[in-house]
C-alpha cells in the first residue's frame, strides 16, 4: 500500500483559552490511504467537525502527529445556502478558485469551468445563475465542483447531503462516488447519520467524547459492533428505519 | 413571506432626485444672471418673468443663487459622503473581519466621535481652521466615517464566519480579496440605503453649518447661507427663503425617499 493521504497519531486538540480551554479530541489515531472512504461518525459534539477542520489545517492548538499529503485538500460543507456566495453567479463561483491557482487566462478558466460542468452534472445554462436561482441538489452540485476544480485529492465531506431529502441524497451519494472513481479522490466523511456512511465508506471511525472509539470496515462495524456507544447508535439508526 | 405591496418610493424618489440633479447641473454651468451681480433697479424685485424667484434687497437674482448654492451644497454633500463612506467602509470592513484588539479600540473611538453632535464637533473643528469649502468638507467628512464604519463593521460580523467564507479561506483566496471581492458585494444593498441616509446627513450638516456663518465663504453662496442671508427678510421678501429652502428640501426628500425605496426593492436589513 502507497503513503497515507492523511495520517494522524495521538492528535489532541483544545479549543478556547486560558481558563475556558477544553480539550475536544483526546489521542485520535487514523489513517487514509489514497482512494480511500473513511467515516467518521458521531454525535454532535464527539469532536468530528474538529477532526474535519484539524485535516483542513483550520485549528492550531493540536498536539501529536498530524500529516496531510495532498495540497489544499478542500471541504463541501452540509448547507449548500450559505456555501456558496449569494452576490455571485455559478460561473465566477467556479473560476474563484483556478483564479486563486494563479491561472490568469480568462478563455482558459472558461473553458476549464465549462469542461467540468458534466462531470457534476451540471450544465452551461447555470453558469449565469446565482445560487439562490438554484436547487439545493444543484447548489450541492456547485459546492462540489468547486471544492474539486483545484486538483485537490482530499475532500472532506461534512454532512453533505443530511439538507437534502431522500431522492437527492441518492443522487449525490452516486455522484460522490463516481467522482472519487474519475478524479481518484480520497475522502474524509464527517456525518451521524450510519444509513448514509454505509453507502459510500469503505471504513467508518466512531467518536464520542473526543475519542476514537471503534474503527474497522464498514461491514464488521455493522455486522459486529464491539463498543457499547456503536451498538447504541446503530440501534437509534435502525428504529428510525 | 411578507405579500409585496406596490411600492412608489423608488419612482418617485427617482424622479425627483433626477430633476434636482439636473436643476443643480445646470447651475454649475449656466445660471441666467451672475449670482453675485447687484443692480439697484431690481432691488426686493417679486416673481416676475423676468426674475421667476425674485430678487434680494441688493437686487441679486434669486433663481441665479439657488442654481449655485444648490450646486455647491450638492458638491460638498457628496464629497463629505465619500469621505466619510470610504474611509468607514475600509475601517467598518477590517475592524469587523478581524476583530481582536484594534477592532475594539477603534470602535470605542468611534462611539466617543458618533457620542457628539457632528454639526457642533464640526464647529469646533472649523473655529479651529477657519470657515471654508475644503474645511467643511474635511470636517464633516471625518465626523461622518464612525456611522459608516459601525454598519460595515455589523455586516462584515455577520459574514464573516459564513461557509463561503470559509471555503474561499480554504481555497487559498488572500484576506484582503475575501474582504473586498467576496464579502463586500453582499453589503452593498445596505450600504447603500446607508448611503442615501449619510447624503442627507450631509445636506443639512452643510445647511446648519452655513446658517449658523461658519461653513462657505460668503463668494460661494450655499443653499445654508443664503438661508442665513434671508432670515432678516424672511417676511418682506419671503421669495429669498422659501426657494432656497425649497430647494434643499426637494433634495432631500427625494434622495430620501430613493433610498426607502432601494432599501425595499432589495429586500434590505438596514434600520
Amino acid at each position: 500500500m502507497s503513503e497515507p493521504i492523511v495520517h494522524i497519531a495521538r492528535l489532541n486538540s483544545w479549543y478556547g483559552r486560558g481558563k475556558g480551554r477544553k480539550q475536544v479530541l483526546r489521542d485520535v489515531s487514523l489513517k487514509l490511504a489514497p482512494g480511500e472512504v473513511l467515516g467518521v461518525v458521531g454525535e454532535s459534539g464527539s469532536g468530528k467537525s474538529t477532526l474535519a477542520k484539524c485535516v483542513l489545517g483550520m485549528v492550531t492548538d493540536i498536539t501529536g502527529t498530524l500529516e496531510v499529503n495532498s495540497p489544499r485538500p478542500q471541504m463541501v460543507f452540509q448547507d449548500p445556502y450559505g456555501s456558496l456566495n449569494p452576490a455571485k453567479t455559478v460561473g465566477w463561483i467556479l473560476e474563484e478558485p483556478l483564479r486563486t491557482a494563479g491561472v490568469k487566462d480568462k478563455g482558459e478558466r472558461r473553458q476549464r469551468v465549462r469542461d467540468f460542468l458534466p462531470l457534476v452534472g451540471l450544465e452551461e445554462e447555470h453558469l449565469a445563475r446565482r445560487p439562490a436561482q438554484l436547487s439545493g441538489g444543484q447548489r450541492q452540485r456547485v459546492a462540489i465542483a468547486a471544492a474539486l476544480i483545484q486538483g485537490s485529492r482530499l475532500i472532506v465531506l461534512d454532512e453533505p447531503v443530511s439538507a437534502l431529502d431522500v431522492t437527492l441524497q441518492a443522487q449525490i451519494l452516486r455522484l460522490l462516488a463516481d467522482l472519487k472513481e474519475e478524479l481518484g479522490l480520497s475522502y474524509l466523511f464527517i456525518s451521524h447519520d450510519l444509513a448514509v456512511v454505509y453507502q459510500l465508506c469503505d471504513r467508518v471511525a466512531v467518536m464520542t467524547g473526543g475519542e476514537i472509539v471503534e474503527e474497522g470496515d464498514v461491514d464488521e462495524i455493522y455486522d459486529h459492533p464491539r463498543h457499547a456507544y456503536t451498538k447504541k447508535l446503530l440501534a437509534a439508526s435502525l428504529a428510525l428505519d | 413571506m411578507k405579500v409585496k405591496k406596490k411600492s412608489w418610493y423608488l419612482t418617485i424618489g427617482g424622479i425627483l432626485t433626477a430633476c434636482m440633479l439636473a436643476f443643480t447641473a445646470t447651475g454649475l454651468f449656466w445660471t441666467p444672471y451672475s449670482p453675485t451681480a447687484m443692480s439697484a433697479p431690481d432691488r426686493n424685485a417679486p416673481p416676475s418673468a423676468a426674475h421667476p424667484f425674485g430678487c434680494d434687497q441688493l437686487g441679486r437674482d434669486v433663481l441665479s443663487r439657488t442654481l449655485e448654492g444648490a450646486g455647491s451644497t450638492l458638491t460638498i454633500a457628496l464629497a463629505v459622503l465619500v469621505v466619510g463612506a470610504v474611509c468607514g467602509l475600509v475601517i467598518g470592513a477590517l475592524c469587523g473581519y478581524y476583530g481582536g484588539v484594534a477592532d475594539a479600540l477603534i470602535m470605542r473611538l468611534c462611539d466617543a466621535v458618533a457620542a457628539f453632535p457632528s454639526v457642533l464637533l464640526a464647529l469646533v473643528v472649523l473655529a479651529l481652521t477657519g470657515p471654508g469649502k475644503y474645511n467643511v468638507i474635511g470636517a464633516l467628512g471625518v465626523l461622518f466615517i464612525p456611522s459608516f464604519a459601525r454598519l460595515v463593521r455589523g455586516e462584515f460580523l455577520k459574514y464573516r464566519d459564513r461557509d463561503f467564507v470559509q471555503s474561499a479561506r480554504l481555497m487559498g483566496v488572500s484576506q484582503l480579496r475575501i474582504i473586498f471581492i467576496h464579502i463586500l458585494p453582499n453589503i452593498w444593498p445596505v450600504l447603500l440605503s446607508g448611503l442615501t441616509i449619510g447624503f442627507n446627513n450631509a445636506v443639512l450638516a452643510e445647511a446648519s453649518m452655513s446658517y449658523l456663518g461658519i461653513g462657505v465663504n460668503a463668494t460661494e453662496p450655499s443653499l445654508g447661507y443664503m438661508l442665513k442671508d434671508a432670515q432678516g427678510v424672511l417676511f418682506t421678501l419671503p421669495w429669498c427663503t422659501i426657494f432656497p429652502a425649497l430647494a434643499a428640501i426637494l433634495l432631500i426628500l427625494g434622495v430620501g425617499l430613493l433610498g426607502e425605496g432601494i432599501r425595499e426593492r432589495m429586500g434590505g436589513t438596514a434600520a
